[in-house]
């Protein structure tokens, strides 16, 4: 057991000398403001925004000062981050102005559409008395009632139009959705007929009858209500009630979830599906897939190919049965890596916890009382967060690296997060928490995300409805999510009526006496 | 051993007389009985008509007096010193055969392979 410390204390040394050598070339090669390796300084920087220069400059901001040197983000080279850097500001870039073309379209039209609705009973009404009033006849009290009961229709066509379809949007779609398009022509074709109808058998006419004016304008109301339930049960109802279950899965790390949704169209669902994935996955890490990718290089490695006959088919034949026959000892060296890793984070951990339980134990809180009596030590979260983070940045920074998770967190949001926690007393134990284990992608910072713009990739329609057995794609920059529906099954259920009186019972027992 | 209601029980019976034995300061018969108005007749692994609530013999401590007098497991016990046994409780058949007065006990038994018997003689003239 001795031992086995020894090589195992030898290993992460040398490890941590090789980060320590790789962080050494980058800062000779960046040639920035002179840093001392060495020591450790607790200069604090100036809050900058995380989202506007840093991603343009394609490098980490941090502070190289904080723990000890700079963290890398093993596996990929600093070139290839700030290539794709470039990749998603010229994608984001595209999609603003796409984006806000169409967005504006639909609702420049929707909001047409509803003033057209709106003024047609009202113009109704009016025109009339504008255009022929001595012809008309008067109308009494019934006519006023008739009024009220256009005005409050109108009013709660309106407060209802409003609610139902001016919500601020979630997303936007690759095609038209069916059914808003479908209701909106109903619409149109509906007011356009009464409108001819009014001009050809009322205007023409210069009809004196104005009660019937009134009614036909109370009809079209009634009648936009009406398409206004047929919309609320077209576009929400029909939805809710649950009939697919979605498996979801990322194609990279095989995460996988299960959600039920109702009829929906594919791109509908799809858009369910990516609300439910910042909400219900872990942030994408692709530090963590470096290990398996070595893997398949050294396998493909191992073997070389000579085509001697010249029949091109049998190579990879020959290959795979090569492969097969190899005495492999590439499980060996995986169970021992990870045994090795897993002592090392638990190890790291253990330091960590310790490290953050002694830093809060140098804060308290103050009452008020003892504020007036001693004004000169008084701090406000943030100060505190500054004061007690150096002391447990070492042992933060270093476990990050281990679980691979140090390019999630920048100096700036753990010391936000402390001064959160520490002003909503918290223990150490919940401030670890968001760093002890990987997150749903909505608690990391946007750029962090690698995760904004989607593209559905599918071989039915989008439009069409989801169906039992229907295959459809997510896909984004770096991975993609699969996603595979099954029907709920009907379910038969019969009923049998039980006799609360047939609930009897006896004793049963068998006992033998020795005589 | 088939049980009619109402028509009287009809059996072919062995006579079986057992000298108690003193053990210690008490009177020993060397068997266990099972069996009873009162018991469950389904759990009774020796009767063939798993309605039959009488009382069995279901254990016999090899060389007892019960053994020595010739009585065999799964025998279905019909009378006790002129005792009926054939309906009565578990508790009953005990208190009669274990008469601290009584040093003798007569049994009436019965069992499958007694009928047998009986009918393989009648059988041959």
């Amino acid at each position: 057991i001795q031992s086995e410390k020894c090589f195992s204390g030898f290993l992460s040394y040398i490890f941590v000398l090789c980060f320590r050598e790789r962080s050494r070339d980058r800062h000779k090669s960046r040639s920035k403001d002179s840093r001392s390796e060495k020591s450790v300084t607790i200069n604090t920087p100036p809050a900058e925004p995380l989202l506007g220069d840093s991603s343009v400059r394609g490098e980490p901001v941090q502070d190289d000062n904080w723990g000890e040197t700079t963290t890398a983000v093993t596996g990929t080279s600093e070139h290839s981050l700030s290539q794709e850097d470039i990749v998603r500001i010229t994608k984001d870039l595209e999609d603003s102005v796409g984006l806000n073309c169409r967005r504006y379209l639909t609702r420049t039209l929707a909001v047409i559409l509803g003033i057209l609705v709106l003024l047609t009973p009202l113009a109704f009404l009016v025109l009339p008395h504008l255009l022929w009033p001595d012809k008309l006849e008067p109308c009494g009290t019934a006519c006023e009632g008739l009024y009220i009961s256009v005005a409050f229709k109108l009013l709660i066509l309106l407060l209802a139009v409003w609610g139902l379809f001016f919500r601020p949007p979630r997303a936007s779609l690759p095609r038209v959705f069916a059914f808003r398009a479908l209701l909106s022509v109903l619409v149109l074709l509906f007011v356009i007929s009464y409108w001819l109808f009014y001009a050809v058998r009322i205007l023409e006419v210069q009809d004196p009858d104005y009660k019937g004016i009134v009614q036909y304008a109370v009809s079209l109301v009634d009648a936009l209500l009406f398409i206004h339930y047929l919309a609320v049960v077209l576009l929400e109802l029909r939805q809710l009630q649950p009939c697919f279950s979605v498996c979801v899965t990322r194609s990279t790390d095989g995460e996988t979830r299960h959600y039920n949704l109702g009829q929906l169209s594919i791109q509908r669902a799809a858009l369910a599906i990516i609300e439910h994935y910042y909400s219900d996955f872990p942030v994408h890490n692709p530090a963590l897939l470096s290990a398996s990718k070595s893997r398949a290089a050294k396998h493909l490695a191992g073997l070389k190919v000579y085509n001697v006959d010249g029949l091109a088919h049998s190579q990879s034949r020959a290959m795979i049965a090569a492969a097969a026959r190899r005495r492999d000892t590439s499980h060996n060296e995986l169970y021992y890596e990870e045994a090795e890793h897993e002592r090392r984070v638990r190890k790291r951990k253990a330091r960590l916890v310790v490290a953050v339980e002694e830093a809060f134990t140098h804060i308290k809180r103050m009452q008020e009382e003892e504020q007036k009596k001693s004004p000169g030590d008084v701090m406000d979260p943030r100060e505190a967060a500054q004061a007690i983070f150096p002391s447990m940045a070492r042992a933060l920074q270093k476990y990050l690296r281990t679980t691979k998770q140090q390019h999630c967190h920048s100096m700036e949001s753990i010391q936000q997060h402390l001064a959160f926690c520490i002003t909503n007393n918290m223990t150490p134990k919940a401030f670890l928490e968001s760093y002890l284990t990987p997150g749903p992608t909505l608690q990391y910072n946007r750029d962090r995300w690698l995760a904004r713009h989607w593209t559905l990739i599918s071989e039915a329609s989008v439009t069409s409805g989801l169906r039992d057995g229907s295959v459809f794609l997510l896909k984004c920059v770096d991975f993609s999510l699969v996603i595979a529906a099954k029907r709920i099954p009907f379910v038969q259920m019969s009923e049998e009526y039980i006799d609360p009186k047939s609930h009897k019972f006896v004793l049963r027992l068998q006992s033998e006496t020795s005589v | 051993m088939a049980f009619v209601p109402g028509q009287p029980v009809t059996a072919v019976v062995e006579r079986i007389e057992i000298q108690k034995l003193f053990q210690g300061e008490n009177l020993i018969l060397g068997f266990s009985i099972g069996g009873g108005i009162d018991q469950d007749p389904g759990q009774n692994p020796f009767s063939e008509d798993k309605a039959d609530k009488g009382i069995y013999v279901t254990r016999i401590s090899p060389g007892g007096p019960a053994d020595v007098a010739g009585l065999r497991i799964g025998d279905k016990i019909m009378q006790v010193n002129g005792w009926d046994m054939t309906m009565v409780t578990h508790d009953h058949a005990r208190k009669k055969l274990t008469k601290k007065s009584e040093h003798v006990v007569r049994l009436l038994v019965t069992r499958k392979s007694l009928e047998e018997v009986v009918k393989h003689s009648m059988g041959r003239p």
